[in-house]
């Protein structure tokens, strides 16, 4: 199967510093692809120049493709309309607005919006939908954060850290949602629990000092202890946690 | 007790035109991080149009129906002017701080020299109707009906302005984009149309103050929009970037305050107080009354 993604020789450099040096990957159309790595590998600079995001002192160089689309030099807001959804780090709901009008903001013109969709996965969301977004817990910040991408159709779903600093029966809900969503729509997730890449991830990407190191299949590789602590500086034992 | 009420109502009529300069102001900094120095030149152009049109225009004139249609002639001349600095100055320059600050001194000195080199530079009488000269008794104070005018007048903006951001569309991702204009931008959103939205409603906010401030003064100068310009900084300041209601607040503040220490002090005396007060608030609460806290 054709990809949906293929970055080639993705290069990011950032108020002279080279964070990304000719990173090339590809993210099949269905399942999770996960990109990996240590801390300040590169893993959300990748992501955020696939969305046009990067800082105006950056500059970007190299090719990425969404089927026939070019990614890179795109404006943020056409790349997103064009069906790719960006669930950043750090959730970024917009808190001062409650929960209804997080997910109103996601709203296009032109399409309906998938309420069902996202009140199947998180009828949270809807019995809160008064609620200021700044006052729910982070889990559901998260949920918010997941089901505002969700409220349009997507080709490609890029997600940064969704179980990032989430108590882990939040974790393990987050997993699961993230689980069904890609049922329907191929992912790209940056994640760091790797009971939760354990769980979701088909595919591997691993990032090392701003090049890719490793890919393969994501299970083969959490198999392979030694491997996974070269590459991560994790043993097996906490991927099973 | 009359003083306290003709201060107090005067005060007020001064806040309102400085809620009038200062929410624009707010709006644009909170959501496009722009400091726009040229925002008094909106308000000058909105009084000269005004003034203009009340001698010049078809259908115009210094008093009754031929007023409003005047001031409506200042209040588009300005949102018009808004629209272009935003469009042809600002917009190639966001998040280049340094160069919007060059260009926004560089073009309010080179309005105000434009103005005085077609009009000059001394103060010129501003037609306006003639009830608006007069006083109103109100709790035995003789209070003057321009400044009653500003006030009805910012109240009624300032409705306006809080139902947009409440019900429309564009209300929306105006109040989303001042907590955070990337992610808006992420929903799919092209944040650049509700810039050019905001320089709009500033613009027409402030043209507003320049026509309706001149009929309060009774004159129209050059170098009107500078001077309250300044004032209008501290109040967004102090209300916080990005607040209408903070500047609002704020500006009740800072007008109140001007108006009694300068009557019950020495004249001048109002002013250092503002600045008092505005370094207060920095100290105290940075993010000023109902601002966006700062982030790294």
């Amino acid at each position: 199967m054709e990809p949906i993604l293929t970055v080639e020789e993705l290069s990011v450099r950032i108020a002279g510093l080279h964070i990304l040096q000719g990173v090339s990957f590809t993210v099949a159309p269905t399942g999770v692809t996960v990109l990996l790595g240590r801390n300040g590998v590169g893993k959300t600079t990748t992501l955020r120049a696939l969305v046009g995001l990067t800082p105006r002192n950056g500059e970007v160089r190299g090719t990425a493709q969404m089927g026939n689309r070019a990614l890179l030099g795109q404006p943020t807001h056409r790349l997103v309309r064009s069906g790719l959804g960006y669930v950043p780090e750090d959730r970024c709901v917009f808190a001062g607005l409650t929960v209804a009008e997080n997910l109103r903001l996601a709203e296009r013109r032109g399409s309906t919006p998938a309420y069902d969709r996202v009140f199947a996965l998180f009828p949270e969301l809807d019995r809160r939908s008064r609620q200021r977004a700044g006052s729910l817990s982070g889990g559901q910040q998260q949920m918010l954060a997941i089901g505002r991408v969700l409220i349009n159709d997507n080709r490609l779903l890029l997600v940064d850290e969704p179980t990032k600093g989430l108590a882990p029966k939040v974790v393990t809900e987050v997993a699961e949602v993230l689980e069904r969503v890609a049922e329907s729509v191929p992912v790209l997730l940056v994640e760091q629990n790797l009971a939760v890449v354990r769980r979701l991830a088909h595919d591997a990407v691993v990032l090392a000092a701003g090049q890719v190191a490793w890919t393969g299949n994501a299970q083969e590789l959490l198999a392979e202890t030694e491997l996974t602590r070269s590459l991560l500086g994790v043993g097996s034992a906490e991927v099973h946690h | 007790m009359d003083a306290v009420i003709l201060l107090t109502l005067t005060g007020l009529g001064l806040a309102a035109l400085y809620f009038l300069v200062a929410s624009g102001l707010s709006l644009v900094f909170g959501l496009a991080d722009v400091l726009n120095f040229a925002h008094g030149l909106f308000l000058g152009v909105g009084a000269y149009a005004t003034w203009w049109a009340a001698g010049n225009l078809p259908g115009a004139g210094p008093d009754g129906l031929g007023f409003v249609v005047a001031v409506a002639f200042g209040v588009a001349a300005g949102t018009l002017m808004a629209v272009l600095v935003e469009l042809v100055l600002i917009r190639p320059l966001y998040s280049r701080t340094i160069e919007q600050v060059l260009v926004t001194v560089g073009l309010s000195l080179a309005g105000v020299a434009l103005l005085q080199a077609t009009w000059g530079a001394d103060a010129r009488p501003f037609p306006r109707p003639e009830w608006t000269r007069q006083v109103t008794t109100i709790l035995g104070a003789q209070v003057p009906n321009g400044g009653l005018l500003l006030i009805v007048a910012a109240v009624l903006v300032l409705g306006a302005i809080l139902a947009f951001l409440q019900w429309t569309r564009y209300g929306l991702i105006i109040r989303a984009g001042v907590e955070n204009r990337e992610m808006v931008t992420a929903l799919g959103i092209d944040v650049r149309k509700a810039f050019t939205l905001v320089f709009a409603i500033g613009g027409a906010a402030a043209a507003l103050a320049g026509a309706l401030g001149s009929v309060y003064f009774g004159t129209v100068s050059p170098q009107q929009g500078g001077s309250l310009l300044i004032f209008a900084f501290i109040v967004v300041v102090i209300g916080g970037m990005g607040s209408v209601v903070g500047s609002a607040y704020a500006a009740v503040a800072v007008g109140l305050l001007q108006q009694f220490v300068n009557y019950y002090g020495t004249s001048g005396l109002g002013d250092i107080c503002v600045v008092a007060l505005l370094a207060v608030v920095l100290l105290l609460r940075p993010q000023g009354i109902a601002g966006k806290v700062a982030t790294a």
